[in-house]
Parts: structure tokens; sequence; C-alpha cells
């Protein structure tokens, strides 16, 4: 809903990912001009529509060259490090796209890096797969396949986070949540509401309900709400409605997580029709 | 509630300190500034914590969503929830000012002597011990914060002295004064701490020059930031000041949390008005009328001084409206106390926590040049920065950068400290070697050199010829020397543990990255690691490096893989010969079935 940026015909408004040209027009991040032109950028933390986050890394890409963008201000690493870079990590859902990057996305190498941090994400809560009523309908599982993980590579981190199961009709199970704030975002600025921030630093970081006892009950949320249907993983549940999609027909038995434009499914699929 | 391990849940204990919601109320209404960071402290010093009524309370008092305040509390390190003895004892975790630092557990020894464990609050309330990061007084020995005032120079005698006084409950007025006098310590001075600038004199310098060409003597000075990233000032002023906005910021960052720095502490001490007048220059400049000073709350015993300065500025018409007669230029300054989050150091961290959020850093571009505090075009700068800004307003660029080296001009202040005889301030040009100030300080049998702190370079011997500046070794005054008696992977396992404690959490690579660093570096130390471990530490800490999202994460991997490069033998030596070795410790499992069969013979372990 931007306003038509004015095209200066001397410079092409296009970058380049993985060889592929792609026009972008002023404003976009590199994640969405790729998602425009139907390009599959992994992705957890984003969602076209909210404010982009920039936090889970998935969608690490490499540009190449060195002058690209300088970077004003920040950054003490500098000579720091002798290991010489030909590119520069960024994340792709907040980096604006600007006319001529050389961008790497789907190669071999960044897919690797980007398993390493699903595997993180992974180990860092507590996801049991099999017994997830998420299964199958579940973006984190499925970026998982499509990075051909097989394991969760490192020990497992085993927290103990607590359940919230005071809500007659969403329950939240902090024990998969991966801290996207897709949650804290869709509800602040789609549901116009303010029930979820994250709290704590660190390792310790975690999910709260912002009200005065801390519990979802006390909370405005309610099932209508784009912030209960959210979440990417198992973490927050529409409650009595589990398993009304048997397995093999869920979202993602019968679609890839590298379509575009899968949101309106994904949401469908877990808001439930009488809702 | 805080998720971390349930150290401090002696119900019956809390319930004494069940605070009253008018006990809260009145916190809240007597403390005289409106800054959550600082209520919060009012209600953590007079509570001893924050109870979980006093969210609430805060929140509807600074009209804030309950979770932000809530948030807050448990981000910060110095916030607790469940109370903290009337005696809140920090021991410095550092290598250098830490409770290791003269060989002996202090620790230890003070939990021991006070019957207390270590993190928890004693039953009758009276003290609590814990650890802490850095406190920025690695050139006085092992230190300590008792509430909020920095005590040097321990030794297991002053711990026992410290633990009788204690357990008589004699209040901090009566320890020995000397105990809380922390000196200078400056060993050498140079363009910024020979000579005192006459509070004023850049300022008049500045405008008889004209804000226009006093930002060309800032630039042309070649003063780069002393904060580490070495950005050029006067080009940092100039964007600030090209951005528009309906107001400008000036933000002196005295965070000052990497290990081993101590420098902006003694520029505050003892320098202050320099610092001042170089964020009024620089006000000028961009045109700001509010500056802030974010003060790391390790250094909170500064706040009645710096505040005096303040004061004195005031009345000598250098800060306020109109100063210096100056129709126009008006500046004021505020103190900001954080309250223990290495984290906000890094510039859009402060900001966030300058706006009383948790210090998460910023999405960029856009740059706080741009969009910084409130969203408007904000200058950060490091203490010493400013203090050279106001030196170089008075004397010139040509003064400045005759000295220092080509890309890196002026004097950089080093904070010297671990294995030498005289460990302290060093103000030196760019360019010295490493081996000239290992010289100055005395340190004989130098194994290796931590430059620019746990997220700077770790280098031995053979790179002693290196020099300081931005060309070379780049520092933000962290200089630590050790010996060859230190074991460097108790060193690395410091390190990485204080990496773990201070990532923000906000990406995953750093968030869940250095804990399993972390976990993995300290595998090693306890004699499990193998081939494999090492490996797994260089894949991931490359990849920490480069998919983190600031400078943090970037950076928290550094110190391990130098150890790894540089002294292979230090990791090499301490590997069990075995392919592969699981986390999970066979052996140490089965001890409760030993305990349980009250067995200890051979038969009964695996190993
Ligand atoms: C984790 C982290 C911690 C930092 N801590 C400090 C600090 O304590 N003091 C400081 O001046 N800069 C610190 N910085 C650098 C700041 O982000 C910023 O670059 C600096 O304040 C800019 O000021 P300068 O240009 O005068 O150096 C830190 C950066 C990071 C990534
Ligand atoms: S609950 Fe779900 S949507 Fe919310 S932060 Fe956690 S994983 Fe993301
Ligand atoms: S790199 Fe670490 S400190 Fe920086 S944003 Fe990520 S988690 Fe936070
Ligand atoms: S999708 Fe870009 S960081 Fe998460």
């Amino acid at each position: 809903m931007r306003a038509e940026p004015k095209r200066d015909t001397a410079i092409p408004n296009t970058i380049t990912i993985d060889g592929q040209e792609i026009p972008f027009s002023i404003g976009q991040t590199i994640m969405d001009a790729a998602l425009a032109a139907g390009v599959y950028i992994p992705h957890l933390c984003h969602r076209p529509g909210l404010t982009p986050h920039g936090s889970c890394k998935l969608c690490t890409v490499s540009i190449e060259g060195r002058n690209v963008a300088s970077h004003t201000a920040d950054r003490r690493i500098q000579a720091s490090s002798s290991v010489e870079i030909d590119s520069r990590s960024v994340s792709a859902c907040t980096m604006p796209a600007m006319a001529g990057q050389q961008i790497r996305n789907n190669t071999p190498a960044l897919n690797e890096v980007r398993k390493t941090i699903t595997q993180m994400l992974f180990i860092e809560g507590n996801h049991l797969c099999p017994s997830c009523e998420k299964t199958g309908d579940c973006t984190l599982q499925a970026v998982a396949y499509h990075l051909g993980m097989l394991d969760g590579h490192f020990p497992q981190l085993s927290p103990r986070r607590e359940v919230d199961a005071s809500h007659g009709s969403v329950v939240l199970d902090r024990d998969r949540c991966i801290l996207c704030e897709l949650c804290v975002r869709a509800s602040r600025e789609v549901d116009g509401k303010n029930v979820f921030a994250i709290s704590g630093r660190g390792i310790d970081a975690h999910l709260i309900v912002n009200s005065a006892s801390g519990k979802l009950a006390d909370s405005d949320l309610e099932t209508g709400d784009m912030a209960a249907h959210i979440c990417p993983v198992g973490a927050i549940l529409i409650k009595e409605h589990g398993y009304e999609v048997p397995i093999g027909r869920r979202t993602f038995d019968l679609h890839r997580v590298s379509e575009i434009g899968l949101e309106p499914v994904i949401l469908a699929k877990v808001r439930h029709t009488d809702e | 509630m805080k998720h971390k391990p349930a150290v401090n849940s002696s119900h019956a204990y809390s319930i004494d300190h069940e605070c009253s919601i008018d006990q809260i109320r009145s916190v809240i209404a007597q403390n005289r500034s409106d800054h959550l960071l600082h209520i919060l402290h009012a209600l953590q010093q007079q509570l001893l914590h924050i109870p979980h009524r006093a969210v609430a309370e805060v929140a509807s008092h600074l009209n804030l969503p309950v979770g932000q305040v809530e948030s807050v509390v448990e981000f910060y390190s110095f916030f607790h929830n469940i109370p903290r003895g009337r005696y809140n004892i920090l021991l410095s975790n550092c290598t250098s000012c830490g409770y290791m630092a003269g060989g002996k557990n202090l620790l230890q020894l003070l939990c021991q002597l006070l019957g207390v464990v270590a993190g928890r609050t004693r039953a009758d309330g009276l003290v609590s011990v814990d650890q802490t990061s850095c406190v920025g007084m690695c050139d006085h020995g092992a230190a300590m914060l008792v509430n909020d005032r920095p005590i040097i120079r321990l030794d297991s005698g002053r711990i026992e002295r410290i633990a009788a006084l204690v357990n008589a409950a004699v209040p901090l007025e009566g320890w020995p004064e000397e105990w809380f006098d922390v000196d200078d310590n400056i060993r050498s001075s140079g363009l910024l701490l020979k000579d005192d600038l006459v509070a004023g004199d850049g300022l008049h310098a500045m405008i008889a020059r004209g804000a226009d060409a006093t930002l060309d003597e800032i630039t042309r000075s070649g003063l780069r930031g002393r904060g580490g990233a070495g950005f050029s000032t006067g080009m940092k002023w100039q964007f600030c000041r090209e951005a528009p906005g309906d107001a400008h910021y000036v933000v002196c960052n005295a965070d000052e949390g990497e290990p081993g720095t101590f420098k902006d502490r003694i520029l505050l001490h003892s320098y202050a008005d320099e610092v001042f007048e170089g964020m009024t220059v620089c006000a000028r400049v961009i045109g700001s009328g509010q500056g802030l000073l974010y003060l790391r709350g390790e250094y909170r015993y500064l706040l009645p001084q710096l505040q005096a300065v303040l004061a004195r500025r005031r009345e000598l018409g250098l800060l306020g409206r109109n100063i210096l007669g100056q129709p126009g230029f008006n500046f004021e300054i505020e103190i900001v106390v954080g309250a223990g989050a290495y984290i906000c150091g890094e510039e859009s961290a402060l900001i966030e926590s300058l706006e009383g959020k948790r210090g998460v850093p910023r999405n960029r571009p856009p740059f706080p040049v741009t969009h910084g505090y409130l969203g408007r075009p904000t200058v950060v700068n490091n203490v010493e920065t400013f203090s050279a800004a106001a030196h170089i307003a008075l004397r010139g660029s040509a003064w400045f950068s005759a000295t220092g080296t080509g890309k890196s001009a002026g004097s950089k202040i080093l904070s010297v400290s671990g294995d030498c005889a005289a460990p302290g301030i060093y103000e030196y040009p760019f360019g010295v070697t490493i081996q000239q100030v290992l010289e100055d300080c005395a340190a004989k049998d130098v194994q290796a050199v931590q430059v620019g702190g746990p997220s700077g370079t770790l280098i031995g011997k053979a790179e002693f010829g290196r020099k300081l500046g931005f060309e070379d070794l780049p520092t933000g005054g962290s200089f630590m020397v050790f010996g060859q008696e230190r074991d460097l992977l108790a060193v690395a396992v410091n390190f990485a543990h204080f990496f773990a404690h201070e990532s923000c959490g906000f990406c995953t690579p750093c968030r869940v990255g250095t804990t399993l660093l972390k976990n993995g570096v300290d595998k090693i130390a306890g004699g499990h690691g193998t081939h494999y471990d090492v490996d797994e530490l260089k894949r991931l800490g490359a990849l920490i490096k480069r998919r983190s999202h600031c400078g943090l994460g970037q950076t928290a991997a550094n110190h391990l893989l130098d150890v790894i490069q540089r002294f292979p033998q230090v990791i090499e030596q301490r590997l069990a010969h075995s392919e592969f070795e699981p986390y999970f410790n066979l052996d140490a499992a089965l001890e409760e079935a030993r305990r349980i069969t009250h067995r200890n013979d051979a038969a009964a372990h695996l190993e």
C-alpha cells in the first residue's frame, strides 16, 4: 500500500537473487521483493503484513561484494576478525532491497547454516512432534523437512517452561515457543490489542501475557484474534478443536513450505470453521 | 515469573517481605525521576525486590503496559522479583577484578563465612551474595558491590572482616571508609589526561569559531569513535545534523561493560567537565536541546558527583538556557542509570533502555543518526570520544591529528589489568606496540594479551610487535595481560559464561549459540572434550559470528576461536582421547545409585 515510487530509468530497480533478476520498489525489503517474484527465502519470524522482526535469522542471505550499503556507526568487529569475507550476511526480511544487490540465497552452504539454526530452535525448547497437536501444520517442522534436518544434532537443553491453560478457549504451551513474536505483533498490529510480550533475557527469554496476573484468562485475547492463530508452532492452540484435520491431510502434507502465498492456507487450517 | 532456576523459592521467607500497596505507592511517589529504570531501582533498593503487585502499580503510574514493566524487571540483572538481603553483595566474576583474581575463591569463602548459598538470600533476610559481570575495578584487584557501592582490593582478610561486619549488622557508614575509595590510577597521560580543560574553554572556542567550522575541525581532526567501532565522529555528527526531525539528541554511552575496561570510570570521576563539554559542543553542532548520559548501574556510586558537576555547569552558564549568553543555545543533560546489562552498551539497545524497555538491539537501517532516541536523530558517542571532541574544539584539529597514525589520529586511553605489576590507566598515541605497553606496565613472562576485552582479540608472544590502532589491533580500551601461570582455558570458560549470561536473547544464533559454546567449553575444561567437540565449537563459532543480529553475538566466539587457533596446546592437553564423548556423563549419573547402595569400589564406576 505504498505510494508508487518514482522510477529512475537510468538505474533499474532490480536485485539479483541466485542469478535471477528481480524487480523491487523503494521501501521493499529483499524478502518482499523475493516473495513477490515467487522466490522462496526460508523464514519463520516473518509474515507479510506484519512489521519485519529479524530475530530467527533463518532468512539469512549473503550479499556479495564489499561496498554494498555501507554500514554507518556501530560494530566493534571490524578488524577484530582476520577472516576476510567477500560477502556480507544480512537478514532478508529486514534489509531494504537496493539496486544492484547480488544476493545468494538457495545455496547448499546457506541451507546448511539454516539447518543449524533450525536445530538450535528445536533443542532450546521441548519439541515432541509426535505428541504435538500442531504436527503437520507446524511451520518449524516443515522448514526442518525442507532443509533436510534429520536430528537435533545438539544436546537438548530441556528447559522448564510454564503452560498457561487458564483461558477458556486458547492454551499457551511455552515448551514449543520459538520466540518469533508473531503473536506479539499480530496482537498489536492486527488485533489492536497488546496481549503478548517477550520477557527475560538470553536463553531465559520467554513469552509473557500482558495482564495483571500474567494469565491468558485475564487478557482480552479472543479466538477471533489473529494472535490466537498465527503461531507457527504448537505454542498457541485453540482448545477443543484438536485433530479435526487428520494427519495426512494437514497443511504440509498437502503443500510445501516453499510455496509462496501459503499464509491464508495455514491460517485457515487452524481457524475452525465455526469461528 | 522469572524462568531462572528456582534459587530463591524459600516461601516462608518471602511472606516476611510482603509489601503493602501503600509502601509501594509511597516509594513510587517519592521518586523524583519518572524513568522506569529509576523507579524500579528505588523499589529494589527500598523493598529489596520488585514485588509482583508493584509491577502493575508502576505500569499505571507511568501509563505503560504491565508486560513492558515486567519484561524490564526480568531483563536487567539488578532487578529481582524475590527479595535480596539487606546487604546485597555482588562479587565481580571478571578475570581481572573477579573473585578468583587473587587465586583464591573469595565467593566461596564469603558464602561459607556468612552461611549463604550464592544466589540465595539468607533465611533471616540479612544478606545475599551473588556474582556479577565485570564491575570495572580491574586495576584494584578483586572487587564487589555492596548495596551499589564498590569495595576494592578484596583478599581473604578483608572478606573475613566484611563477613563479621555483616553478621554484626553494622551499617555501611560504619565500615572502614578507605575500602570504598576508588582512585584513578593514572600511570601515563597524553593528549586528554595531561591538562585539565578549564570548564567552558571549549565552548568559548566553539562559539568564537562557529558551529560549522567546529564541525569541520572535528572531522578534520580524524577523531574516530572510542567505543570500539571507530566510526568518524565528524561524519556521525554531520549525518545527524542533516537528518530531519523535530528534536535531536546527544547521548553519551557510559555503559562501559566490556570486561577489563575502566577508562570511562576515570574520565567520569576526574574529567567529567570535559565529557559534558564535548556533549554540549555536539549539541550546538547538531542543534540539540537535550542530552542523556547512560551510566552503567555498576557506576551508580559516581552519580552524586556527576550531578554536582552538572549543577556547577548550570551555575556557570555552561548548561541550561542561553548558554554563555548565546540566545537560543539551550541544552540540558540528564543522567539515566542502567541496571546490569552489557548489551545496553550497544547503541541501539542503549536507546531502547533509555526509552524504558529491554535492551534489545534494533534493526538497522535505520541508524540512530536518523532514527534514534524516541525515533529522532541521535548522536551516540563514547565518553572518551566526547572528551576528545571538547579538547579539539579548544585546541583545533591539527593539535589532535599530530599525534597517532594515519588512520588512527590522536591518543587512546587504555585500561591495563591482569598479570602485571602496574595495572591502571595509560594514555598512548595510537600506534603504540603491545610490547611497549607490556614493558610500561611491568608485565613479566607474558603468555597472552586480550586486546579489546573478551569481544576483541587474544594474541600470543609472536604478535606482541603489533600496534594498537584501527589499522591493526583496535580496542575500546581493555588490555588484559595473562602471565605464563594463567590457565587460558579457564579464561575461555569465564568469557563463554559471560557472553551466554549477557546475550539479550533476541536472535537465535546468539541466544542458543552462546549457551552451546558455554556448554562445549565447559565440557572440554571438565576433561570430557574430544576433537569432535573442538570442531563443533569452530563450526558453531563461525556461524554465530556471521549470522548474529548485533555486535555481541558477532564477537562472542572470538575469544574461543582465538584460543583454538593460537593456543591449540591449551585445548589439546585437556582432551579426552576418544573419538566421541557424550555430554551426558554416565559415570556421574551413577552417583546416586552408588550413594544409595553405599558403594564406591572400582566395580561401581564406569571409568
Ligand atoms: C555488545 C556491545 C557493547 C558495547 N558496549 C559499549 C560501551 O560500553 N561503550 C561504548 O562507548 N560503546 C559500546 N559499544 C559500541 C556502541 O554500539 C557504539 O558503537 C558506540 O557507543 C559509538 O560511540 P563512538 O563512535 O564514540 O565509539 C558496544 C557495542 C556492542 C555491540
Ligand atoms: S507463542 Fe508462537 S507466535 Fe508467539 S512467540 Fe511463541 S512461537 Fe511465536
Ligand atoms: S546477537 Fe545476541 S545480543 Fe545481539 S541481538 Fe542477537 S541475541 Fe541479542
Ligand atoms: S524471517 Fe528474517 S529473521 Fe526471521
